[in-house]
């Protein structure tokens, strides 16, 4: 229990310091790296919760694709970062109204939450206790067959994403030589090699 | 949740000893090797160059492209794992689900390979 | 299973034709787009056959639902896609981004907006509204060789994630605290109303986040930039089809899950109807873009349609759905005016261009004025007939601050639609514009315009329609 407790202290200070850097420091390379930190972080707070999907899931994605792609468009922009920091300050008080204003709504809400007295009675998809059923295996049983609609919704919604990144990006290049398997499986002997006759001295 | 959480225990003090390992070896050179920082010992060597560059270089943007299609591909293949793992108790819809699912990706994977966006050059 | 299949099938049949048409484009080329573009447009009118086959039935376990105020709205739906596809392919070839991807991804963005207005759960909703706005994004920036077309992009999709992420912050609440997110359920749990304030900050959440879908005051920032910058067929299309999905969808969620909480959302309703209208009419007044002014202009008549939501009857829904039709038609007819505004040296969108229109195309002029007398809602026309049966519905309500603020806005709102007319009539001619080549634009032009001015010699088929749609909603 106790080392349960310390794990979650760790976690979660390091998680918040983490995403403190991330908009504190100086260079975009080492935000993007903390992110990561805060995303390992948040992770481990998900297998505290005993959510081991999710904290698998963020790693895999999160982790070795999103924040790949951060790099990438870091990289890519050619921004002058120290520049585009300068006035970053002035935005600090409306930023800390927000903040509080976010804050002071969040004690509201939870200060005076309440669970419906019908809802456990209503809830879709009851939680299986993690003792019995590992929570990959939970979502499996409901994710294919009982939420199939937005199961396949997603799928759509990833080949929009899909077309979108091509058309965008995509640029056709000229003079670029493809290699076409096909073309050079079918060459035959008599295309490719001729005989001939040289004569000595005379070249071919 | 207990039970669940012992399995990660492990995972927690390699986590643990790979950081205190680290921070060892760090703090060690700091405090047993002599440290006489000089402007040429800081900069970065290259065969005798000045270094005269950022480290950082522009990237071209065709890798966005080829990143982006990867987060595609690495969610879709984060749907199957829980897919694999109930195979046996979701039936046939829940087969065929995942097949059309996977229908669905492999349109847009024609169309980008079709397209040329997988090229290089 | 099979029944659920059937319930979805003009939105299966969507799907597999928007793929096929995309597997055939790519092996085809860039020179197929006129043919994609047809068969776009007939897959979407084969959709709206499917709609009109289906029986009132809920499927795939709450999450999809088919009534006919659904059907109603998909109708509208897939009519605003087709018209706003055979409007884009002059514009598209003229810019040179006359690329076979176009229609699909309106064909995907569609099947979004019909999800939408299906939805029956939370998250269906979600899946829905990202399906829709994600292609848009992509619309938005098509011509993505001109900065203008990609800020918009970016500023769309910027702002639109935000909104997504206060949805979903809204609908997390929800679940917390009735443990459901399917319709049918959360109208259960939420029934009796007094319930704790963090369902109330939930519901304000999903408000805003819809609200800015639809571009209402004040979550409408990013309206006239984004009309501004996108290419014109595709202003064209958000400022129609997507506004009526996000207006259904708005009804469906406020009057079904959270319909015991009328007296709760009421108020976030009329100020956002009263913010809306007054935006639409005050900040349009100085525009000299006529996309920007369609822009404020859609704004002001989302505002009046909500006033039909903050009814919250029968009889406003009816009101909603009737506007929403006929605005649906001037909206269309006005870009087909729009892309008439072409010279030798490209397309204009300032509004001065238009002056003297009246004598160098008498015909244009003509169109225009009937489209710009029918938004400002001047009577025999359309558009006075949706602004009546909304006003109508909340007078009965018991709204009637709401109505006369609704009156006094479109009076406001006339001026800036009559001056346009002024301009083309009264005004010295401007250098002429060429002739109209495109079919497409022309033809649907010409049908809004016969529409928007000869609705009210038959309205019946409409108005009953609306009435069959209400009622399905509220019984």
């Amino acid at each position: 229990m106790i080392v349960q407790a310390l794990a979650f202290y760790l976690f979660a200070a390091v998680t918040v310091a983490a995403g403190f850097m991330v908009i504190a420091a100086r260079n975009p390379v080492h935000s993007v790296l903390f992110l990561i930190l805060a995303f390992f972080n948040a992770a481990g707070l998900f297998v505290l919760l005993g959510a081991e999907f999710l904290a698998m899931i963020l790693v895999i994605v999160y982790v070795g694709a999103v924040a790949v792609l951060f790099l990438f468009v870091v990289m890519m922009l050619d921004i002058n970062f120290a520049e585009l920091r300068e006035g970053f300050l002035n935005y600090l008080p409306i930023g800390l109204v927000i903040g509080g204003i976010l804050l002071v709504e969040l004690f509201l809400v939870l200060g005076a939450w309440a669970i419906a007295p019908e809802a456990a009675k209503f809830a879709s998809t009851p939680t299986p206790p993690v003792e019995q059923i590992a929570n990959t295996h939970a979502i499996g049983q409901v994710l294919y067959t009982k939420y199939m609609f937005a199961f396949q919704v997603s799928g759509l919604i990833l080949l929009v994403a899909m077309i979108g990144a091509i058309v965008l990006t995509l640029r056709v290049r000229e003079g670029v030589r493809k290699q076409r398997i096909s073309v050079q499986v079918s060459r035959t002997r008599e295309e490719a090699v001729a005989l001939r006759k040289v004569e000595p001295r005379q070249g071919v | 949740m207990q039970a669940l959480l012992a399995e990660y225990l492990p995972i927690l003090l390699f986590l643990g000893i790979a950081v205190g390992l680290a921070l060892v070896m760090i703090l060690v050179s700091i405090i047993a090797a002599k440290q006489r920082p000089e402007a040429e010992k800081l900069s970065p060597y290259e065969c005798g160059f000045e270094p005269f560059d950022d480290s950082r270089k522009q990237f071209d943007v065709r890798f966005y492209l080829v990143a982006i299609l990867f987060i595609i591909f690495d969610l879709e293949v984060a749907f199957l794992f829980p897919w694999a793992v109930t195979l046996g108790e979701i039936g046939v819809v829940g087969f065929w689900s995942m097949m059309v699912f996977l229908g669905v990706l492999t349109v847009g994977f024609i169309y980008e390979w079709k397209k040329g966006a997988l090229e290089w050059e | 299973m099979i029944a659920d299949i059937a319930l979805a099938l003009p939105e299966i049949f969507l799907a597999v034709a928007a793929m096929v048409l995309l597997v055939f484009g790519v092996y085809a080329g860039e020179k197929s787009t006129r043919f994609v573009a047809t068969a776009a447009i007939v897959a979407l009118a084969a959709a709206i056959v499917l709609v009109l086959g289906r029986q009132a039935a809920t499927g795939f376990g709450g999450m999809f639902v088919v009534d006919a105020f659904g059907s109603f709205a998909k109708i509208l739906i897939l009519v605003g896609t087709g018209l706003a596809i055979a409007m884009s392919l002059g514009y598209l070839r003229d810019q040179g981004i006359e690329r076979f991807e176009f229609p699909v991804l309106l064909m995907l963005s569609t099947i979004g907006m019909m999800i939408m207005v299906s939805a029956g759960d939370l998250i269906a909703l979600y899946l829905g509204l990202e399906l829709q706005s994600l292609a848009i994004y992509v619309c938005a920036a098509f011509k993505r060789d001109s900065t203008r077309s990609t800020e918009a992009g970016l500023k769309y999709f910027v702002l639109g994630a935000l909104s997504s992420g206060m949805l979903l912050y809204g609908a997390s609440l929800v679940y917390g605290f009735a443990g459901t997110t399917s319709f049918a359920g959360l109208a259960q749990v939420l029934q009796g109303g007094g319930t704790p304030i963090g369902v109330l900050v939930g519901l304000v959440f999903i408000a805003a986040g819809i609200a800015f879908k639809c571009s209402a005051a004040p979550f409408h920032m990013w309206t006239p930039d984004v009309y501004e910058g996108a290419p014109t067929p595709v202003t064209s299309f958000m400022a129609a089809a997507p506004k009526v999905a996000a207006i259904a969808l708005f009804m469906r969620v406020f009057l079904v899950p959270f319909g015991g909480m009328v007296e709760e959302w009421r108020q976030i309703i009329v100020v956002i109807a009263v913010l809306s209208m007054v935006l639409g009419a005050f900040a349009a007044i100085g525009q000299s873009n006529i996309k920007r002014l369609m822009a404020y202009s859609s704004i002001g008549h989302v505002g009046y349609a909500l006033i039909g939501l903050a009814a919250a009857n029968q009889e406003g829904v009816r009101g909603v759905l009737i506007y929403l039709a006929i605005y649906l038609a001037m909206n269309v007819g006005t870009f087909g005016v729009i892309l008439c505004m072409r010279r030798a040296t490209g397309y204009s969108e300032e509004i001065s261009d238009l002056a003297g229109l009246a004598r160098t195309r008498p015909g244009l002029a003509a169109a225009m004025a009937v489209f710009m007398f029918s938004l400002a809602g001047v009577p025999p026309l359309a558009g006075f007939f949706g602004k009546f049966y909304v006003f109508m519905a909340a007078v009965n309500a018991g709204l009637y601050v709401l109505a006369v603020i609704g009156v006094v806005t479109s009076v406001v709102g006339a001026y800036y639609y009559l001056r346009i007319v002024k301009l083309m009539y009264f005004d010295a001619p401007a250098e002429p514009f060429a002739a109209n080549t495109d079919r497409g634009v022309g033809v649907v032009t010409v049908a809004a315009g016969l529409f928007t001015l000869f609705f009210f010699v038959y309205p019946a088929p409409i108005v009953a329609g609306a009435q069959i749609a209400a009622r399905a909603l509220l019984p």
